[in-house]
């Protein structure tokens, strides 16, 4: 039997006269998606249909391109009731085969009306097959297994488990976007968020050796890989960033070096997201998960910042952002112990509520601006590839 | 420059001879040794001169030698093996082991036996009679390092042994001698020990390879079934490859010991004196005199072990953070914690191995004295 994998969209961005470009964005992206496993999509009314070499290994891909709503292993059939009823039954016994004798149900959408058979009439033909063949129970009302059938005008085909996909909107559909990448938890499902809602997202990381060591660096380039796998690539930017700190340090008081620091970040990741064409910076910046994350303190980091600063996570609990981390495939990584740069020759103490004018006077005396230009220029550019190790999907 | 690689105690490069013995019997001889024909023959007469140079080694007999993947599970086969087989219920160690011991006890707790830590002192010297106050009369086994992993100090194993029998003649020694087997003489017979761990990759042979010294008449629980190899304590067909690296490793180390060890002291003890002539109040972590020759553990207040490290590398010089002790998040480790080491100071563990070149020791010493004075400043 033919194998196939029905892949659904969601209907947000399918209103109005953008409604072309979305989705020639996600059949672009799709496409990309599945030519690893040898996959070749075919556009359907209101779906599109992946034929693959590795048909597992296309449905996993599939259901990691943003704008997907869900995929589905299929076999495809030709468009007569016994060819369907054949379908159905061996997609109901290799159910049966993983998960026992779940009660089922049949769905049926027939768009080709040249078929003889309205689709209440070939859902209870070939439920009634299923039924007498394989034995499982039928549940119209809350079945553990739903077959469903298409009957079109380009395909036929028989599905019954089915692969949430990730939702939102296509990336590339809402312009590049520069996220400050550390090692932590937050900064790599602060990026997922924004890939999720169109950005194609670029990364750049503060290296401070020797006091960050270069596990630290290579566990950076592992979240930007796994943040690749959602996109295909992802250029990640490694700044060098010790001199400076140190300056930086030496030139104000501890309490302010946090916020010193980061200011500085807001500066250089302006620069390189100009050089990138990036038109936002995004950060795992949260209000209150730590005690410095004070609206102040966040207020006088941004006054750096050249450009907007997204902060997808400002208001998820620590917990919220873990569970996601975990979804997304990036929590295992991340939990690896890392240095911060951030916490190097900090006070345990630090300021809660910095303003602008004091910062800014310290910086006055610091050639703050050339610093800036030239940590960007100088940073290492690294290009990642899509890891391969996707997060296992979740049956619905 | 060249890099230096002081990070032995972690682990060594191999050697030619253990080079060559892995691909011997990885390509020619790599028949399994329980097979009939010829070829197994050949791989079980490399199996047993393998046994045989072990056990000339450790001045034992071959059939005491027990074949396993490592240090660690020598460790586990010893500690927790000993322990299931015997009746007591009690089990012994020093604060200062490695963590595969601090691991089998945890495997023995969830088992409900008794499980003791006897404290070491600042030294990181573990007192006979404080081992023995400790013994009870169901203590199954006693397991105490030869030379500490970290600090590089040396236990007196025989006296432990002796004043441990002498208040419970049951009671099994067992030392982890991974660190000195190969540094300094290790004879069971001299230590008068009922088990032993060693391990090949620190001592220039190749990873996943070690041996338990099982003496005579000690009867251990093996930890799971199967064809009967190693006397049945360790069943599994035999890594002969590994095996025989590791024993031609062994026989290099054995060879070279009376020229090797006096060196790499030598070696030591004058980066440890550079070190302290150039750099304030740097000192010397474990015991100042019996320690194991080519373990030099520093420590420095007011540095963090790991940027020093980082430091160092960027120098072409590999150490290791003796622990994670002064760092960030990260809190010193347990055997820093069981000499009572002041929290403000960075460790650094610098480890030789035969190989290390006098050049190499002046070059990282500067190094050393640089970057700590740098970091201070």
């Amino acid at each position: 039997m033919k194998r196939a994998i029905v892949v659904r969209y969601g209907e947000v961005f399918l209103k109005g006269e953008n409604r072309g470009f979305f989705l020639s964005k996600l059949e672009q992206n799709l496409r990309r998606a599945v030519a690893p496993c040898g996959g070749r999509v075919e556009r359907l009314h209101t779906r599109y249909l992946v034929r693959a070499d590795d048909p597992a290994g296309a449905l996993l891909s599939a259901s990691r391109v943003f704008g997907v709503t869900s995929v589905s292993p299929a076999i495809l059939c030709e468009p007569d009731l016994t060819a369907i009823g054949d379908a159905a039954v061996a997609c109901a016994r290799e159910t049966a085969d993983r998960r026992g004798n779940v009660s089922f149900k049949i769905e049926t959408r027939r768009s080709d009306k040249r078929f003889p058979f309205p689709s209440l009439e070939i859902s209870r033909l070939v439920g009634g097959r299923v039924f007498t063949e394989v034995g499982l129970p039928v549940d119209v009302h809350q079945p553990a297994l739903t077959i469903g059938i298409e009957v079109g005008r380009e395909a036929t085909f028989v599905y019954g488990d089915t692969v949430a996909g990730p939702g939102g909107l296509p990336v590339t559909t809402a312009g590049p976007v520069l996220l400050l990448l550390s090692g932590g938890i937050d900064s790599p499902v602060a990026g997922w968020l924004m890939q999720k809602r169109g950005c194609e997202v670029s990364a750049i990381y503060f290296h401070s050796f020797p006091y960050t060591g270069d596990r630290t660096k290579e566990k950076v380039k592992d979240l930007a890989r796994l943040l690749a796998g959602w996109q295909g690539r992802l250029r990640l930017r490694v700044v060098h960033f010790t001199d400076i700190q140190k300056a930086l340090r030496e030139a104000g008081p501890a309490e302010l070096a946090v916020v010193l620091y980061r200011r500085m970040m807001m500066r250089i990741a302006s620069h390189a997201a100009r050089l990138d064409g990036a038109l936002a910076l995004v950060t795992g910046e949260n209000l209150g998960q730590v005690a410095s994350q004070t609206l102040e303190n966040i207020a006088t980091i941004e006054e750096a910042a050249a450009l907007p600063v997204l902060r997808p996570l400002l208001t998820y609990d620590k917990s919220e952002t873990t569970a996601l981390a975990r979804r997304i495939g990036t929590f295992e990584v991340s939990a690896l112990p890392y240095e911060d740069c951030c916490s190097l020759f900090v006070p345990e103490h630090p300021e809660l509520r910095a303003r602008v004018e004091v910062a800014a006077a310290i910086e006055a005396r610091l050639p703050i601006a050339q610093w800036a230009r030239e940590a960007a220029e100088a940073s290492e550019i690294i290009e990642l590839l899509d890891a391969g190790l996707p997060a296992a999907p979740a049956l619905v | 420059m060249r890099d230096i690689y002081l990070d032995n105690g972690a682990t060594t490069r191999l050697c030619a001879e253990a080079r060559d013995a892995l691909l011997r019997y990885s390509l020619a001889d790599f028949a399994n040794p329980s097979s009939a024909h010829r070829a197994g023959i050949a791989a079980s007469r490399g199996l047993r001169e393998a046994r045989e140079t072990m056990a000339a080694a450790l001045h034992c007999e071959p059939g005491e030698v027990v074949f396993c993947s490592g240090g660690t599970e020598a460790d586990g086969l010893a500690v927790i093996g000993a322990a299931r087989a015997a009746r007591g219920k009690h089990v012994l160690a020093s604060a200062v082991e490695h963590p595969a011991v601090l691991g089998a006890l945890k495997v023995l707790e969830a088992d409900g036996y008794a499980c003791d830590l006897v404290p070491v002192t600042r030294e990181g010297l573990c007192d006979p009679e404080a081992v023995a106050a400790a013994v009870r009369d169901d203590t199954a086994v006693v397991s105490v390092m030869h030379a500490n992993n970290e600090i590089g100090t040396l236990c007196d194993v025989r006296e432990i042994g002796r004043a441990v029998r002498k208040k419970n003649p049951r009671a099994l020694l067992h030392v982890d001698a991974v660190q000195s087997f190969g540094k300094i003489p290790v004879s069971v017979r001299d230590l008068e020990v009922d088990l032993l761990s060693l391990s090949a990759h620190k001592l220039h042979g190749p990873k996943g390879t070690g041996a338990l010294y099982v003496r005579k008449g000690v009867r251990l629980q093996p930890m799971w079934g199967g064809g009967g190899q190693e006397r049945g304590m360790r069943p599994g067909t035999e890594n002969v490859a590994g095996i025989c690296a590791m024993a031609a490793a062994v026989a290099v180390a054995v060879r070279d010991l009376a020229e090797a060890e006096p060196r790499m002291a030598r070696l030591r003890d004058r980066l440890v004196a550079r070190v302290q002539e150039a750099v304030v109040d740097a000192r010397v972590i474990g015991h100042p005199q019996r320690r194991a020759p080519h373990n030099a553990c520093l420590g420095f207040s007011g540095v963090m072990s790991e940027v020093l490290l980082h430091m160092l590398e960027e120098r072409g010089v590999t150490v290791s953070a003796g622990a994670a002790c002064a760092s960030r998040d990260h809190t010193a480790s347990h055997v820093l914690r069981a000499i009572a080491l002041h929290d403000d100071i960075g460790v650094i563990r610098v480890t030789l191995s035969r190989e290390t070149t006098e050049d190499e020791i002046e070059a990282a010493a500067g190094a050393i004295c640089d970057c700590v004075r740098a970091l201070r400043t």
